[in-house]
């Protein structure tokens, strides 16, 4: 099926695409069919630069348990930095 | 049939007399009197799977053109990066998906050999599309592969800029064929009953097959939602649709 259903957030930070660093500047986040990975559905996460045309993105298709885990990864990793770092 | 044909990139007028790029294929068969037909590509674009599927249509004797509907979110992008920008925009307004089919059947309607009457089919997003330029142009015959939102309204908190458009099915203007999976969520098969009700308390021709063990996008050769039986069986009933209402 097409979830339709989109998620999309402003970002701070660089990224690496096919042309080298770039800042960014969103995020969309969508479980959905993926154009690469051979599952049915993959959660997507596009890290976009669109000021910088389409091609300024950053792409990850992963399957429902890997997204899980990097949620819970980037949150202990988060976790476990000095507080007075990422407030 | 020999499957002999060309296919190339054309620019062609869509929606407000804007330039947009197609992917055309034609046969090589000097036919005097061919159907023709515009292929709505997925939502996922104007990729090389649904290049593969106009080129199909040529093999099969019909003149194909599929606009690419998110040239002007993305011009000369790949077509992931494309679609990823149409979809943080909110996916393709529905008025400029009707211009940009309006301009692609008169395109096709110009070309030598055709016999003026022309088809749509769309796939996914597509789907809803096909149904959406029936109702809204003079066309000859639609095809709906499982689209969504033609009855419900999308999911809650959703961007993109779509609603239901069953109201408009009186307008619709040709036979509608229909093909969906029983497993599929988007539409689900209660949709798509739904939508044959209000088609037939209104009259109009269309013929829906929901095939179990299918989901969404079960025609994707390059998906593992890819289901031989019902695509091999949804081809022919295409070929038998178009065959009708598109032939001579």
């Amino acid at each position: 099926m097409c979830t339709y259903q989109t998620e999309q957030i402003s970002v701070e930070g660089s990224g690496k695409g096919a042309t080298g660093w770039f800042a960014l500047s969103e995020a969309t986040v969508y479980f959905d069919h993926p154009v690469h990975a051979m599952a049915e559905h993959t959660l997507n996460i596009d890290f976009r630069n669109p000021g910088r045309g389409p091609a300024a993105r950053v792409a990850v298709e992963l399957t429902a348990e890997s997204a899980r885990e990097l949620a819970k990864a980037i949150e202990a990793a988060l976790a476990a930095a000095p507080t007075a770092l990422t407030a | 049939m020999s499957e002999a044909l060309t296919a190339k990139t054309v620019t062609i007028a869509g929606y407000g007399g804007d330039e947009i790029e197609a992917y055309l294929a034609v046969p090589d068969d000097g036919s005097s009197a061919r159907g023709s037909v515009v292929v709505i590509h997925h939502m996922p674009g104007y990729d090389s799977s649904t290049k593969e599927i106009t080129r199909k249509f040529a093999a099969r004797g019909y003149a194909a053109l599929m606009p690419n509907l998110y040239y002007r979110d993305a011009p000369g992008a790949s077509p992931d990066d494309a679609a990823a920008a149409a979809r943080a925009k909110g996916g393709v307004p529905d008025d400029r998906l009707v211009g940009d089919v309006a301009g692609a059947a008169d395109y096709l309607r110009s070309l030598p050999g055709a016999n003026g009457k022309v088809g749509v089919i769309g796939y996914c997003s597509g789907g809803r599309q096909s149904f959406l330029a029936a109702c809204s142009l003079q066309l000859d015959a639609a095809v709906d592969c499982y689209g969504a939102c033609i009855v419900n309204a999308p999911p809650e908190g959703m961007p993109l800029k779509v609603t239901p458009i069953v109201g408009l099915s009186k307008d619709l203007s040709c036979p509608l064929l229909g093909l969906f999976g029983a497993d599929d969520k988007y539409p689900t098969p209660a949709e798509t009953e739904e939508l044959s009700r209000v088609l037939d308390e209104l009259g109009k021709p269309h013929d829906f097959h929901t095939y179990e063990g299918a989901g969404h996008a079960f025609f994707s050769v390059d998906r593992p939602a890819y289901r031989p039986e019902a695509a091999i069986d949804g081809w022919q009933r295409i070929w038998d649709f178009y065959g009708q209402y598109l032939a001579g």
